[in-house]
């Protein structure tokens, strides 16, 4: 497997829109989808006849041909979906930058768009699907009947552990929440805006699953968001400053299974993001060194600790002591999830927080970090996962990447890359 | 979790006990068996079978004539719309057993389920009589509403000459309201011996099977832990996959676990809760002797004493019986 690939700065991204944040949007997910990707096509300067492309999760519930009608797209030469959900945000965003790179497409819309809220709830977890003799339904039968049903409690499966081997605690999870919602506070919107919290208010809140509070647990959403992809030279003639997809990797591990990995030999890291993090250092150059900010995927709080580590922000066990002091806040060495995550701004299944990413290279953030020249997003944990790195364009003159190796090449199954 | 006050709980357990086996009151139908009270229930259920309704279809039937819906046996001695209501100084005997129990906070009400057995079908004209008799009131039960005791009351319908013609078994709950599930410290009184639950209102999830991993639920029927196993070059796995990725071996057999492990991490749910189960539910994930992992809940144990490395042992979920699970309790406290 070759961990470096051919993608380099190979598209930018053009184009964001999103409607609105809310817990009952009073529309249907067809028409949040199609507000969002219009909105996008708009802040890209185009118009959606020239739109020749189109991705999204195999959990969208909105198919693309449907979309593309209600926007009057005509013809399409491109459409593919990424499975599951969360896992799947970068990873819809590669299939585009592989499109417009291929020529198959000019311009590609992503989008995501659900009432997940007032609709069906994610958090209801599987507790209604019913039993069938497929493999992804086996695959349930290891913990339905059990009654382990909800993400949540997947994940606190982890979550024990991990504050078991390296000592970490609930208050450690909770500064993660603490963040999101801060930085939440001052993005208008976010459906938490004007609403920060405390380590304590964390603390007290009630228990989903232990060790879980409800705190440590992201939002239910309605809204859609929508992102526009074309290549680096058409994206000069558009009216935003382009922002170059510098790298995008889609990874699976080792024994992967969705969201419930238990059965590896250490439980506690998240191999497949290693191997995110292998990719697009040995493709960019970059190191953790290199981000000024990043978007962190923040389903579940517990799960952003070994996130820092694979990426090699700190060493394995690390991450609690890396996120202390405020260090991921505004201000901080590495401020995370300037929207405020999934937790603070909404859960859109990790789209938001690609937009976030964008509006932070363009400057255009209401949490603006100094300096921006990369960030780092990534995708849903415990899952077949992706991630980006978003950079500034420096009108097509970008300096070759160093070839420099981290070390990451040829380790699996839970190494811990290098400080 | 015990509350203090056990002995004062065993004292009202007896007081309620005391009205085991008194008879209630005897009903007798307002009315025999007839066609139009028929008529009106099939067409409100929707029930079309003509054996209720059609003289000729009926007698052509295994019945020979009309016959009444089973299950309207309760219909007949329906006590009608005034009904009955309690009062404080009411005599009859479930009337002072409820008025106990309201007077020990257990104000709550909640009917559970209904048991009915039919012995013969009845036919128009039959006269029925519906003897209630309180059957049994269990031990204080900490349940998803709160903690609370049931009430099952045994009714005994007759026909004009004393032919038992069916048999129901009413189960209420009477509970506290507010020290249900998600209260964090629920009053619970000790519990030294098990007694049957009352049916769940709902089976756990059933698992989705495939030729992959039926083994595993097939052999749990009969209360044995298999763990998959390649054919070739022994090696265990779980979850169960059809191909070795070792060894590349397509067959397989299975070996029985010897029902020992540790655990390697745990849960404890509280929310959303599901009808299947019972909260707080803790739930662990299992490192077997033989070395795979596996998730199942824990028994039988108080939940602030689970922590990751306790011993464990297999013991067996039962309550649906059409599937049994594996779960794990301490080790050492069964036998």
């Amino acid at each position: 497997m070759s961990e470096r690939h051919r993608l380099l700065d190979a598209a930018a991204i053009v184009g964001i829109g999103a409607t609105e944040f809310s817990k009952n949007s009073g529309r249907s997910e067809m028409r949040l989808a199609v507000e969002a990707c219009e909105a996008a096509i708009a802040d890209a300067g185009l118009t959606p006849d020239q739109i020749d492309g189109w991705v999204t999760y195999s959990a969208e519930t909105n198919p693309e041909i449907e979309v593309a009608k209600n926007l009057g797209a005509g013809e399409m030469t491109f459409f593919s979906r990424i499975h599951h959900g969360g896992g799947a945000a970068c990873g819809v965003i590669q299939q585009a930058v592989l499109a417009v790179s291929a020529g198959v497409a000019d311009y590609v819309v992503c989008y995501r768009a659900f009432n997940e809220r007032s609709g069906r709830r994610f958090g209801a977890g599987v507790q209604d699907r019913p039993a069938q003799a497929t493999a992804e339904s086996a695959g349930f039968a290891w913990y339905a009947p059990f009654g382990l049903l909800t993400p949540a409690q997947w994940v606190a499966m982890f979550a024990r552990r991990y504050m078991h081997e390296y000592g970490a605690t609930s208050e450690d999870f909770g500064r993660i929440a603490v963040a999101d919602r801060t930085h939440a506070a001052t993005n208008p919107k976010a459906y938490f805006y004007n609403a920060p919290i405390t380590l304590e208010d964390h603390q007290q809140s009630r228990w989903i699953v232990e060790p879980l509070h409800l705190l440590d647990c992201c939002q239910e959403s309605d809204g859609a968001q929508a992102i526009v992809v074309t290549t680096p030279d058409r994206a000069r003639d558009l009216p935003n400053p382009p922002v170059l997809v510098r790298a995008a990797a889609q990874a699976a591990g080792d024994h992967q299974e969705m969201m419930t990995s238990y059965y590896r030999p250490s439980i506690t890291g998240l191999p497949e993001m290693n191997l995110c993090a292998r990719q697009l250092y040995n493709t960019t150059g970059l190191g953790p060194s290199d981000f000024q900010t990043a978007v962190i995927y923040d389903h579940f709080t517990p799960l952003a600790l070994p996130q820092f580590e694979e990426f090699g922000f700190c060493g394995r066990g690390e991450a609690k002591d890396f996120i202390a002091d405020g260090a991921i806040e505004l201000g901080g060495r590495l401020p995370i999830n300037t929207h405020g995550g999934q937790l603070g701004e909404a859960y859109i299944h990790g789209m938001n927080g690609i937009a976030e990413g964008v509006r932070q290279v363009r400057g255009t953030s209401v949490n603006q970090v100094p300096g921006v020249e990369h960030v780092l997003v990534t995708a849903g944990t415990m899952v077949p996962t992706s991630a980006l790195v978003l950079g500034a364009d420096r009108g097509g003159a970008l300096p070759a990447p160093s070839t420099r190796s981290f070390g990451f090449r040829g380790r699996r199954g839970g190494g811990s890359p290098p400080r | 979790m015990h509350e203090s006050g056990t002995t004062d709980g065993a004292a009202f357990l007896a007081r309620c006990k005391a009205f085991e086996g008194r008879e209630v009151d005897a009903l007798v139908a307002p009315d025999p068996v007839n066609q139009a009270m028929i008529r009106h229930w099939v067409e409100a259920i929707g029930d079309t079978n003509p054996v209720y309704t059609d003289p000729e279809a009926a007698a052509a039937s295994v019945h020979g004539e009309i016959i009444a819906p089973a299950v309207m046996l309760q219909a007949w001695t329906m006590p009608g719309l005034r009904g009955t209501a309690r009062g404080p100084g009411d005599t009859n005997p479930q009337s002072q057993l409820l008025n106990l129990l309201d007077d020990a906070g257990f104000v709550g009400v909640v009917a559970t389920d209904s048991e009915q057995e039919y012995a013969r079908m009845l036919h128009l004209g039959d006269r029925i009589t519906a003897r209630s008799v309180i059957d049994e009131v269990s031990a204080e039960k900490r349940t998803a509403l709160g903690v609370g005791h049931f009430i099952t009351t045994r009714i005994d319908y007759t026909a004009a000459d004393g032919e038992l013609v069916g048999t129901q078994r009413w189960r209420i709950l009477k509970f506290r309201p507010g020290t249900g599930r998600g209260t964090v410290n629920p009053p619970v009184a000790a519990e030294p011996e098990p007694e049957p639950e009352p049916p769940r209102r709902m089976p756990r999830p059933r698992p989705g099977t495939t030729l992959d991993n039926l083994f595993f639920f097939e052999g749990a029927m009969e209360r044995r832990l298999l763990i998959q196993r390649c054919a070739a070059c022994q090696v265990l796995r779980h979850p169960p996959q059809p191909r070795c990725d070792r060894c590349g071996a397509y067959d397989w057999d299975t070996v029985e676990a010897c029902g020992r492990g540790t655990v390697y991490s745990f849960v404890v749910n509280h929310y959303p809760q599901v009808p299947a189960f019972d909260y707080p539910l803790p739930i662990g994930l299992i490192e077997l002797e033989e070395g795979t992992r596996l998730v199942a809940q824990i028994v039988d144990c108080p939940i602030e004493e689970i922590a990751v490395g306790m011993a464990v042992e297999v013991t067996w979920l039962d309550d649906d019986p059409d599937l049994v699970v594996p779960a794990f309790r301490p080790a050492g406290s069964g036998s």
